[in-house]
């Protein structure tokens, strides 16, 4: 599978503006000899991240976008290149009144085009800086989805911080993760040169990929908003939690990857977890102290 | 027989350090400026008050690196009780950088108002030239198709050590999340002058005025006191990481009795829709 991650660094609020980019990161890739399969965006790609009230205005319902993103692709891949891809991308959606921050993975080719999967994201942050639980509405359900290149599911920036949430993904058979995100840097304390939040985000990837053996491909937003920098870092990890490629903080950027899911095989045989966490999440699920403990009535 | 004993391994102290990497700090700057100035608003220049202070050069150095010293004005607005070495210390910077620089007198302007009013205590007379030095800045911006950016750092910012509308009033500010232990850091790291590092910080608005003096703190303390309190660390427990309670509660008062300068005038809300209390937009939207 040849795979694109796109570090995008939209407009604020300028959809029409930012589409047109879009299309012409489209363009850029349709042109290479070998087609592209997959190709992946960030958070609120579209828009930019921070909307507040402005998410009603812009914000899209799937069937709108899918439509516009497949067409765009008809029109700005080269005829004789017009391959069928699929693009996952992380979008403000309104499902008739209820707003989600959302993304879709869809297969488009010349004819038609199928939306596989909506995720909604599930863990809205709405502390600090983040206020997304103001405006918005959470999703109810993590499901891995199949695709032509194996099984896989979207995790939209908080989501990952969660480690239920990639052990979730796995366990229903995601061999790969798809990230999109929007992460404002902060922390100049620079340990390893890097802003702290960015080198969370590393340390999370590589223990969850390791964990799983899985693929993720994240893809951070980039550019300011407001005086916060989004943290691009966009990056490929393997089902050894090795890095095989990585885009820098600032700035807008293509990575280029050859995915072989086969590793995915391998790195799960040689280093079991996932199959022994499937032996034993069932006790730990079944503890009859666990969900008592999270009730509301729970005492001391 | 001899008990063997085994070598112990002291852990670090949980503390939110104050220690900033500064090459990584003045790239992200360098970017959040270029980002701000050219592709937000199409401002290919910047406007800079040089007070011959540390934050005002900091600022005019990371400007001069994002856009480039012909991109840079730096405007000295000495009043006829301003110190010479407050001049000669901006020329320093302007020196270094090679950036566009010019000397406006605010002393006409700022007599022009306070002959009416001959009897206006120190204070008023330093919120006079502070909002004065803002008129020159932004109609020079205006001007100069520049964008005016400001100095003020986080410590005063916190303290509400800066005149209201007037040192923060610049839409864009780099050194408004550093502390200013860190803007010192990040002056030695691009080569400020060390004569503007290294003399104690005033804001000149009297003779040997100077920032510790009439806060009563030194900055290593107030900035260590109010990193802990950011934090969350109540009063006895910043205190017990080696303050003591009058440093502790001169900080917290400050602070406490500042949140307004922070904020934007109080408005009356009588709609669904005030504007910043319902009807909510992004500043870059």
């Amino acid at each position: 599978m040849k795979l694109a991650i796109v570090q995008f660094k939209p407009r604020k609020g300028e959809v029409e503006t930012n589409l047109a980019a879009l299309g012409d990161v489209f363009a850029q890739l349709a042109a290479e000899e070998k087609p592209y399969d997959l190709i992946v965006f960030p958070e609120a790609a579209l828009t930019g991240y921070f909307l507040e009230g402005a998410v009603y205005e812009l914000a899209f319902s799937t069937n709108t976008l899918a439509e516009r993103l497949a067409r765009l692709w008809r029109e700005r891949a080269p005829v004789k290149r017009l391959k069928p891809v699929d693009v996952a991308i992380g979008f403000y959606e309104n499902d008739g009144g209820t707003y989600h921050n959302s993304a879709m993975y869809l297969h488009v080719t010349p004819e038609r085009h199928e939306v596989i999967h909506v995720h909604r994201k599930m863990f809205l942050p709405t502390y600090g800086v983040f206020d997304e639980e103001r405006f918005l509405s959470r999703g109810r359900r993590l499901q891995a989805f199949d695709t032509r290149f194996g099984r896989m599911a979207l995790l939209i920036c908080e989501d990952m911080w969660h480690a239920l949430m990639p052990t979730i993904a796995a366990i229903k058979g995601a061999r790969a993760l798809i990230v999109p995100s929007a992460s404002p840097g902060r922390g100049i304390e620079g340990r390893d040169g890097e802003l702290e939040s960015i080198r969370y985000w590393h340390e999370l990837l590589h223990a969850t990929a390791v964990e799983h053996g899985v693929f993720i491909f994240y893809a951070g937003l980039a550019g300011f908003e407001g005086g916060k920098g989004m943290t691009g870092s966009s990056r490929a990890v393997d089902p050894r939690g090795a890095t095989l490629a990585e885009a820098p903080a600032l700035g807008a950027f293509i990575i280029r990857a050859e995915i072989d899911f086969g590793e995915v095989d391998l790195a799960r045989a040689s280093l079991p977890l996932l199959g022994d966490l499937g032996a034993v999440l069932p006790d730990l699920l079944l503890d009859d102290e666990l969900l008592p403990s999270l009730a509301h009535e729970r005492r001391p | 027989m001899s008990v063997a004993t085994l070598p112990i391994i002291d852990a670090a102290p949980s503390v939110p350090s104050l220690a900033i990497d500064c090459a990584l700090t003045a790239e992200w700057l360098e970017a959040f400026l270029r980002d701000e100035l050219i592709e937000r608003r199409g401002v290919k220049s910047a406007v800079v008050g040089l007070s011959g202070g540390v934050d005002s050069a900091v600022t005019a150095f990371l400007c001069a690196r994002a856009l480039g010293p012909e991109h840079l004005w730096t405007i000295r607005m000495p009043y006829r009780t301003s110190s010479a070495g407050s001049l000669s210390d901006a020329q320093l910077v302007i020196d270094a950088l090679g950036c566009r620089a010019r000397t406006i007198d605010i002393s006409g302007a700022v007599d022009g108002y306070l002959q009416h009013e001959p009897e206006a205590d120190p204070r008023r007379r330093g919120n006079i030239m502070a909002r004065t030095r803002m008129i020159v800045l932004f109609d020079q911006s205006s001007k100069l198709d520049a964008l005016p950016i400001g100095t003020g750092n986080k410590t005063e910012r916190l303290l509400g050590y800066f005149t209201w509308h007037a040192d923060d009033s610049p839409p864009v500010n780099p050194l408004g999340d550093l502390f200013k232990t860190q803007v010192w850091a990040l002056a030695r790291y691009l080569g400020v002058p060390p004569s503007i590092v290294d003399k104690a910080p005033s804001a000149d608005l009297e003779a040997d005025q100077t920032d510790e003096g009439d806060l009563g703190i030194t900055y290593a303390k107030a900035d260590a006191i109010l990193s802990l309190m950011l934090l969350g660390y109540d009063d006895v427990r910043t205190a017990a990481r080696g303050f003591t309670p009058e440093e502790v509660r001169l900080v917290r008062r400050r602070v406490d009795g500042t949140h307004w300068k922070r904020h934007l005038p109080t408005t009356a809300m009588l709609s669904n829709t005030a504007i910043n209390e319902f009807y909510l937009r992004p500043v870059d939207y």
